[in-house]
């Protein structure tokens, strides 16, 4: 490694662009790089198979959907006791996905952390679909999605306002307000770089199509002034919505009476979890990824070493929510709160939570292992057991809970049905073929963040070689 | 590398980024316009009977009381449109001639209803009892304005949510005493603000967080 070398690093400059960017590269090759995805004339085969899979699970959505319209919501599972199924379970599990995104390119853009540039552009997409297949959930779980824009408050003929004391009106401006800011961070930190396709493309369409989504950008100084001031304003806009949604989601159970639900751990455990379940995520996305178009000189080891090791941290605090939930069911004296974590460890679905438990507890701590943690293919089955656990908790505290609350006379098994799968692997299928349409046809990393770590990553280079 | 775009796209660009939000504004403003025209609500609107039947005649001109015709006003929740016997307790004997009254002879001959065409369609969701309106001191001129004016019946207000509500969030702005309700041109002897309120209390009408309750609608 670079650093090995190195014999005295600077001390008021840490070594910060270390290993996120393999040595041997200039502006112009680096560029190229990236730009090529996009441009290239020839589509890797592997891409077909991918969007041609997230082509049809979306067919089955629409399909599924659609016959949602015909026969209502009957055709889920969900029914009292258990009013909040798969729907719910799915929307909080991917709107959770979707912050893992927003952190890497809001909170480390603040704080300056140049590892985050070649993973931010993807990482933000990825926030973007993910908060788009969520909304499909609650759209549709009204029963009623074609009168929705009920949700939003306006001087309607009614003389109605939405109940601003709900959470789950809340839920309405935080998710909104999330996918706005998403998409508008996303698209602006585009912009210089569909202008380098607009410059390299050569069909005319394509030139027609990257100049008008790159509004005229020329890369002058005073272009370049204006970007920096609307990034860090959306950077500064973005920071607190890390926090904020997660937080309003797990309002929505938190402002509940339902013992699991009603408890004040719930919205760091929730932003925690988000964080967790993102990064697992975009480390999902991005081993893959960085095989299928070679891009491990730009998606180093030292990036997949990071983001395990906010994975870790996070699940430790995921793990903290657990053992504070427990020992809050004991220490409240309630019989309802020990009931509850008593029927989550014995009752009927005891295999999600044990199953929750080892996914979310016990395998990620091998990440303590630098072994594992510089392992590629540890580290995505590592991705891929928190993915199912995270979604596994979801599924605990909303379906366990409603299940079994106060009344016995009340209780009732939730199952669901042939199109709640349908929805939630179809959601999988939409997620993927957005996720492909993206890789090909936009500039799956910044080209001009990276170009701004070169000089300094050259330096180093320069530094190790002497 | 030739310009791809031409000069003018800046001015388009600028126009249609800017151009966009009052457009989706104004159709938004549309949307909601029409939504409370009477194209969509059918305020003010007289509808085609199968008989001209004028109430201005019959309550302006002649002053025949609304419960002659609709007796169950004060004691169902519907109030009922009359039967062809109380059309032909008078027209047995006046204008039995009239080619303008031949559907209600026709009515009387048979045995068949005159359909009536119906002015105020609640949705089915919503329940709306008559006699207790009235009981609370609702007069029917509050909500089917002056029937002595009008010579075929329209609806009087727009039946939107809203209007149902101005009245269940501040009943004491439109109640009447209990001997008023069925006068037509009802003008408050005093402030209506103290009137209402007095008559809130004695009618014991329920506080509006009660009369505001989905189910008190909904049921």
């Amino acid at each position: 490694m670079a650093d090995a070398a190195t014999p005295t690093p600077p001390a008021e400059k840490p070594a910060t662009t270390t290993g996120i960017l393999a040595p041997g590269y200039s502006f112009t090759t680096l560029t190229d790089k990236i730009a090529s995805i996009a441009l290239s004339r020839r589509t890797p085969f592997v891409w077909f198979i991918g969007a041609g899979v997230g082509f049809l699970l979306t067919m089955m959505l629409l399909t599924a959907l659609t016959w949602l319209l015909f026969r209502g919501i009957g055709i889920w599972g969900v029914n009292q006791p258990v009013g909040w199924g798969f729907e719910i379970v799915n929307f909080v599990w991917w709107i959770g996905i979707g912050h893992a995104g927003t952190l890497i390119s809001a909170i480390l853009l603040l704080l300056r952390q140049p590892w985050r540039n070649s993973i931010n552009r993807f990482a933000e997409a990825m926030t973007i679909f993910a908060v788009a297949c969520a909304g499909i959930y609650p759209a549709f779980h009204t029963g009623r999605p074609w009168l929705d824009y009920w949700l939003i408050p306006y001087p309607n003929s009614m003389g109605m306002w939405p109940n601003f004391r709900s959470p789950l009106i809340w839920d309405v401006f935080a998710v909104s307000t999330y996918a706005t800011v998403s998409l508008l961070f996303w698209y602006v930190g585009m912009i210089p770089d569909l202008a380098t396709l607009r410059d390299r493309a050569k069909k005319l369409w394509a030139k027609i199509i990257y100049g008008m989504l790159a509004m005229g950008w020329r890369g002058s100084a005073r272009h370049w002034s204006r970007y920096e001031t609307a990034s860090l304003l959306l950077a500064g806009l973005a920071t607190p919505l890390v926090v904020s949604v997660h937080t309003v989601v797990s309002f929505d159970f938190a402002a509940g009476i339902v013992p699991g639900w009603h408890a004040t751990i719930f919205p760091p455990y929730f932003v925690a979890g988000a964080i967790y379940a993102g990064f697992a995520m975009v480390m999902t996305l991005a081993i893959p990824l960085r095989k299928l178009y070679g891009l491990e000189d730009l998606i180093t080891m030292k990036h997949l070493d990071n983001m395990a090791k906010i994975l870790l941290a996070t699940g430790l605090i995921v793990g903290y929510g657990y053992v504070v939930e427990a020992f809050m069911s004991y220490y409240s004296g309630n019989t309802y709160e020990r009931f509850m974590i008593w029927n989550r460890l014995h009752g009927p679905y005891k295999h999600a939570y044990w199953a929750l438990l080892f996914c979310n507890l016990v395998m990620p701590q091998a990440l303590w292992f630098r072994k594992v943690r510089r392992s590629v293919p540890w580290l995505f089955v590592i991705a891929m057991v928190v993915n199912v656990g995270m979604w596994l908790e979801r599924y605990v505290i909303v379906v366990v809970s409603l299940s079994r609350d106060f009344l016995p006379s009340s209780w009732g098994l939730y199952k669901a049905t042939v199109f709640d799968w349908a929805t939630f692997i179809g959601t999988i299928g939409l997620f993927l073929a957005l996720m492909f349409l993206f890789i090909r046809l936009l500039p799956m990393i910044s080209i001009f963040e990276m170009r701004a770590i070169l000089p300094e990553a050259k330096v180093r280079e320069e530094e190790a070689e002497a | 590398m030739a310009q791809i775009f031409h000069r003018s796209t800046n001015t388009l660009s600028r126009v249609s980024v800017f151009g966009a939000v009052f457009f989706i504004a104004f159709l938004l403003w549309l949307f909601d316009a029409v939504n409370r025209s009477p194209y969509i609500t059918q305020q003010g609107i007289a509808r085609v009977q199968p008989v001209q039947f004028s109430h201005q005649h019959h309550v302006g001109a002649i002053g025949i009381d609304c419960r002659y015709c609709h007796t169950s006003v004060e004691k169902a929740a519907f109030a009922n449109i009359p039967p062809t016997k109380t059309c032909m307790n008078c027209h047995a004997q006046i204008w039995n001639q009239s080619p303008e009254l031949e559907p209600v002879r026709e009515s009387w001959r048979t045995g068949r209803s005159i359909e009536w065409v119906k002015v105020y369609d609640l949705p089915d969701y919503v329940y709306f009892n008559h006699s207790i309106h009235v009981a609370k001191g609702v007069g029917c001129e509050t909500c089917h304005g002056r029937i002595d004016r009008m010579p075929l019946v329209s609806q009087h207000p727009s039946l939107e949510m809203s209007w149902c509500l101005d009245c269940h969030r501040a009943p004491e702005k439109y109640i009447r005493p209990r001997e008023d309700v069925f006068t037509m041109g009802y003008v408050p002897a005093g402030r209506q603000e103290e009137i209402g309120e007095k008559l809130k209390a004695e009618y014991h009408i329920r506080p509006t967080r009660e009369l505001t309750d989905c189910w008190t609608c909904h049921r």
